[in-house]
């Protein structure tokens, strides 16, 4: 087996990294890029927690291998924040209080943010719908859906960030 | 995982040739199957084709239907004006079916080629099942079976398919048009799942390398009044306990013809055939509905326990036909 | 010992956002597997996949021979270990210490590689024989071998004449209720990053105790506590399940020490299923006998659930019923099932969890039988004192409870009648049930510093696991120094900082909180010796004195609470909504109201009893482990299969608290909330379906084939 040599643009960097064939862009983000943000909590596609965007769309980093992603453009938790500012789905979170144990909610925040961008949080029962693919063990979901409601309302009066 | 060489297709001949020559080779598209599938050790190739880069994408709605390209995405598909107003029983499956990153990811074409979601098949490390390991038994025919198959299935297998997707474009008479070495045919989706039999590590015609590169999905009187009922006991996120789809055409208050599929419960979509012969002609009332669809589980053969699954299917159909006709 | 502060309070009882809250949005709190390690090797185990039996023979040729591979790790080579006693194990069997198989799941190997993917295949490479031995793994097929365990409460308890009391009661309630085997499923699984330097280890660890694992550690290993650093910084949810210390912590410290460089294990979520205890399904008998008005005459409880071949443990099912209601005779008992499973472990919410929906679920068929409102029957019982000890609660604000959730819900609105409401095809029920749930305190200590610019800093090696221990500390140093909060900050997770308990047993505001609560007072003492006066610049009134920072120790411990019943309460109203065609339940509304002492930060706190009622759906429609017994091994494995809630199974969940203070808990007036929010709501949505369809399900978790009439 060879080692591929390939150039992963992540947060708006380029990496030029050798890596295994098989690692998962989960792996590689976390294992070779440092990128601690982003979580593994099922490694099998059933929890969220390892939710980042590809080319802007949510995807699940666990489930797809990193030697398939060269030239995408992908941002994760770390890539949210612009200058020291919080994202308003970042702030809606911490206001809100939807999280708890913290584990899970890189990948809420992520996927909150694409399901806002997406039109999917017009009411509260289509944001629990479409956040259903992120899974809080906390249980903290009354309040994700209040967060993701009250950025929804906040990103529609700014510019998309 | 094995270890295994990574490829990356340049076109789609290219692809067939790479996988017909090579027997350990595998394609990868939206990954959310293989890669678990390499995880788990069910899959070990010696080398991974990626089919991403393929012009397979488009999804295009003429007046003869839809075709829709192996790599379209399940989330592009479900809101796709044309799928919505024409397939609506095609937009709800998909919409239904796993989680929003997941249908982002998870392309059509791999879709119809999920494998089973039945316990023993997906454990981590071996479980006795013939799907898995050819030979090593079936766990669930004397298992815990409430959730495989009252329809199809053999000793040696009782596991369900798990596409939702494929239960509607079973409904909707879609078929799927596979590039091999030979050229490009197109397979009616109702000839192309398998039964298990005493071969269950096979489960659909495909041949190896033969490439799914498209659906086509026709626009029958009956697709505009479909749709797609699943049950389950999540709320979201879950795959089917038992689902139907159904495609009416209306004559007035009456049924025309209907076409009627159900997931959950047979090792493929499963075609409720009888039961569109029953309900043609009807008028649309729910006792009616009930009656015919009763008749048509005749041949259901439940297991220790998935009894209740008949019951559940018949309810599923009818609370579908009632939605599609405008009852519900 | 120190009193409850004088009110007015300007940050305890004030809702405060968390203080940690941007580091966990911005990604940058740092979980045990995100620890960095120069030299990092990575380890995965193989699992037994047979449940009984020994190793006959272990083949690692192919896993030692693949790419990248640094040791497999197998019972031939691992060194030798100590027993670990329990506590702080959570189970007294080690693999990798000799052929013998006792549970599916069980570790036959740890293989260390250079990197992640390397260690994962060398793992699946390992290939064992074995030597198969019968087995039975399922303690329902065996419950006339029930016998008694020893743990920490004791089995069996009686007052008054319970024959004599049923044999005359006119209304009798005699049935069996069962709950499944579930798993805690952190979304974070278990991680441990281990360390060697000169014979001292430092763990990273993903566990509610970081002194238990120093422990366990140090006494497996051979070496004194003190060389033994375990942090743990975040860890992404326990519920119990890094309560007590399991195998993967101890083996990856011992790997790492043979392979003289730092180690990573995170287990898989498969492995999670069978590497660190699980919530045991549990067989509750009610004996219930009341008068026609629907006093009680006497309650009889009694509950056998699995345990492992090699360790009692006790889930107490029928705990709760020994301090709910007033009865004049009240029995209950105890008794485990001994299965070849791994050793199961407390969960949120231990005991009183379980044992409330046997008997929630009863008392709500005694109502129906009596004719009697679900809510009356409640006060008619209520109990004034412990009906089994006759000790007074030490706080006990459950009629309010009653009354203040019972409003909010509309409860008095409510016709009886099973299939009363509906809106279209779908049925709709309410349901009610108390929550009960019993006190854990533990000692604890802590130190406050002021420091050069006035900026306070609190230390105390408890862990945060999502309580909110990072806010409430700070608002309660705040208090008592007169700062701003966001002056203050704590310093935890950490065996080099005082030494507290566990995050376990809802403890901790009780526990910690009063440690800081002490060394805080101690501290504005001395700050006052100084001439602090009131509201003056901390950092000023230090340099004024010529220092750089000033620091005080505290403790708590619990001392004698004999004198107490110390429970926490609630009442819960559900609604659920039942498609008459198919009838899955869905719940759409929770009310709940709660008796649970003072409450420090009332957001935190909200969210986490919001967070236990979603246990509580779970519990009563989703969750179950399942295993085939045929072939001893878990099936699903996975969050696919064992189904915890998602976003869309959870309706508006509404909280409130009755005002309280608990002097006699803690210096504080605060008891424990963590648990408290996942009783109730299992039985009272059984009990709201029995409204909804008629059906009376006396088994968890409600399948819809149960209701599919």
């Amino acid at each position: 087996m060879t080692l591929l040599e390939t150039t992963l643009r992540v947060n708006g960097t380029s990496r030029r990294l050798e890596i295994d064939p098989r690692a998962t862009l989960l792996d590689a983000l976390r294992e070779r890029l440092g990128l601690m943000g982003t979580k593994k909590g099922c490694d099998r596609g059933e929890c969220g927690a390892c939710t980042v965007h590809v080319n802007g769309r949510r995807v699940l980093s666990c489930m797809t291998l990193a030697a398939m992603h060269e030239g995408d453009e992908i941002t994760t938790i770390e890539g949210l924040a612009r200058e020291g500012t919080l994202h308003p789905v970042q702030q809606a979170f911490i206001e809100h209080d939807a999280l708890q144990c913290g584990y899970c909610t890189s990948g809420q925040i992520m996927s909150a943010v694409a399901c806002v961008r997406e039109g999917h949080a017009g009411d509260e029962d289509e944001i629990r719908e479409w956040m259903s693919g992120n899974l809080c063990r906390c249980g903290a979901y009354p309040n994700i859906v209040a967060a993701v409601a009250a950025a929804a309302q906040v990103m529609e009066q700014h510019a998309p960030i | 995982m094995h270890p295994f060489e990574y490829a990356r297709a340049g076109d789609a001949a290219g692809a067939v040739a790479a996988l017909a020559g090579d027997p350990e080779a595998a394609f990868i598209a939206g990954g959310t199957e293989l890669v678990n599938w390499l995880k788990d050790g069910i899959e070990r190739p010696g080398r991974v084709v990626d089919i991403n880069r393929l012009p397979l994408g488009q999804i295009e709605a003429t007046s003869a239907g839809l075709r829709i390209g192996t790599l379209a995405r399940m989330s592009d598909v479900a809101a796709h004006r044309a799928v919505r107003s024409g397939f609506p029983a095609l937009a709800e499956a998909l919409e239904r079916s796993a989680s929003a990153q997941l249908r982002n990811m998870a392309s059509m074409g791999g879709n119809l080629l999920q494998r089973t979601r039945c316990p023993y098949f997906r454990a981590e490390t071996d479980l006795p099942c013939n799907k898995r390991r050819p030979g090593s038994g079936c766990a669930a025919r004397e298992g815990l079976n409430r959730t495989h198959a009252i329809f199809g299935w053999s000793d040696a297998c009782v596991a369900t398919h798990p596409s939702d997707a494929a239960v509607a474009l079973r409904a909707l008479e879609a078929s799927v048009r596979v590039l091999g070495r030979g050229g490009e045919r197109s397979i009616p989706l109702a000839d192309f799942y398998r039964l298990p039999g005493d071969a269950p590590e096979r489960d659909t015609v495909l041949e190896h390398g033969e490439l799914i590169v498209g659906i086509d999905v026709p626009a029958t009187p009956r697709a505009r009044r479909s749709w797609y009922v699943k049950v389950r006991e999540r709320a979201s996120y879950e795959f089917a306990l038992v689902s139907a789809a159904v495609a009416l055409d209306l004559d007035g208050g009456r049924i025309r013809e209907v076409r009627i599929a159900l997931g959950g419960v047979a090792p493929m979509p499963w075609p409720l055939t009888e039961a569109e012969r029953a309900l043609a002609g009807l008028p649309l009332e729910r006792a009616a509905l009930a009656r015919a669809v009763d008749g048509a589980f005749s041949e259901a053969r439940p297991l220790a326990r998935n009894a209740f699954k008949i019951a559940l299917a018949k309810r599923t159909v009818v609370r579908a036909l009632e939605i599609a006709g405008g009852m519900a | 010992m120190i009193s409850v502060l004088a009110p007015p309070s300007r940050a305890i009882g004030v809702p405060h956002e968390r203080l940690d809250g941007k580091e966990k949005v911005s990604g940058r709190a740092c979980y045990a597997a995100d620890t960095p390690a120069e030299r990092l090797a990575y380890g995965v185990f193989a699992l037994a996949n047979i449940p009984r039996g020994r190793i006959a023979q272990l083949d690692v040729g192919r896993a030692e021979h693949a790419a990248g591979v640094l040791r497999i790790f197998t019972h031939e080579n691992m060194p030798r270990l100590n027993p670990v006693s329990s506590p702080p194990a959570g189970q007294s069997l080690l693999p990798l210490q000799s052929d013998r198989i006792a549970y599916e799941g069980q570790p036959i190997a740890l293989a260390v590689a250079a990197t992640l993917e390397q260690a994962a295949h060398a793992a699946s490479l390992v290939r064992a024989e074995y030597e198969r031995e019968p087995f039975n793994v399922d303690f329902r097929t065996q419950l006339e071998r029930a016998v008694e365990g020893q743990s920490f409460f004791e089995s069996d308890t009686r007052v008054g004449d319970v024959e004599r009391e049923l044999a005359q009661a006119p209304i009798r309630i005699a049935q069996r209720y069962r709950t499944a085997d579930r798993h805690h499923c952190a979304m974070e699984p278990s991680a441990t990053v281990a360390r060697w330097e000169n014979g001292s280890l430092t763990l990273d660890d993903a566990t509610q105790y970081v002194w238990g694992v120093r422990m366990a550690v140090a006494q497996a290993l051979d070496i004194a506590p003190e060389r033994v650093r375990v942090r743990s910084s975040y860890a992404g949810g326990g519920f119990g399940s890094k309560g007590y210390v399991w195998p993967h912590q101890v083996l990856t410290a011992a790997a790492a020490r043979e392979l003289e460089r730092p180690l990573k294990v995170v287990l898989t979520r498969a492995q999670a299923f069978t590497a660190h205890g699980y919530q045991t399904a549990s067989e509750q008998a009610l004996d219930i006998g009341a008068e026609r008005d629907g006093t009680l005459r006497a309650v009889r409880a009694t509950s056998i659930n699995p345990t492992s071949r090699f360790d009692d443990y006790v889930e107490y099912c029928a705990l709760s019923a020994r301090s709910l209601y007033a009865a004049p005779a009240i029995e209950t008992r105890h008794r485990v099932v001994h299965v070849d499973r791994s050793t199961p472990t407390p969960m949120r919410a231990p005991h009183d969890g379980v044992a409330m929906v046997g008997l929630e679920i009863a008392m709500d068929e005694l109502a129906y039988e009596a004719g009697i409102d679900s809510l009356e029957l409640r006060l008619r019982n209520y109990a004034q004192r412990d009906p089994t000890t006759g000790k007074p609660f030490s706080s006990k604000e459950l009629r309010a409870c009653y009354r203040l959730a019972a409003e909010r819900f509309g409860w008095s609105g409510r016709n009886p009648r099973p299939g009363a409401m509906r809106e279209g095809r779908v049925r709709i029920g309410w349901g009610m049930a108390t929550a009960l749930m019993g006190t854990f305190r533990m000692p604890a200590s802590a130190r406050v510093t002021v420091e050069s610019d006035g900026r306070v800093l609190i230390e105390a090696g408890t862990q945060e696991i999502g309580t909110g221990v990072r806010t409430i500390m700070p608002q309660i140093a705040a208090d008592v120094l007169g700062v701003p909060i966001e002056q203050v900050r704590i310093a935890l997770g950490d065996t080099t900082l005082p030494e507290t308990g566990g995050t376990f047993g809802s403890s901790t505001t009780m526990s910690v909180g009063s440690a800081v609560l002490d060394a805080a007072t101690r501290l504005r003492d001395e700050l006052r010796e100084l001439g602090a006066h009131e509201d003056e610049d901390l950092g000023a009134v230090l340099s004024r004195s010529g220092r750089t920072s000033l620091s005080a120790d505290g403790a708590w411990s619990p001392g004698e609470e004999g004198d107490f019943s110390m429970h926490t309460f609630g009442a819960v109203f559900a609604e659920v909504r039942v498609d008459e065609d198919l009838p899955i339940p869905r719940v759409s509304r929770v009310v709940g109201a709660y008796s649970a002492g003072r409450i420090i930060n009332p957001t935190t706190a909200r969210s986490q009893i919001q967070g236990g009622m979603v246990w509580g759906i779970g519990q009563a429609l989703l969750e179950e482990s399942s295993m085939d017994p045929t072939l001893g091994r878990y099936l699903s494995k996975n969050l696919a299969g064992y189904l915890v809630p998602a976003n869309a199974d959870v309706p508006e969940l509404e909280v409130i608290f009755a005002e309280e203070v608990d002097a006699h808990a803690s210096p504080l007036g605060a008891k424990g909330i963590g648990e408290l929010g996942a009783v109730g709501v299992a039985p009272a949505i059984a009990n709201a379906v029995f409204h909804a369809t008629g059906v009376r399900v006396r088994e968890l978790p409600i399948r819809l084939e149960m209701l599919l009439a």
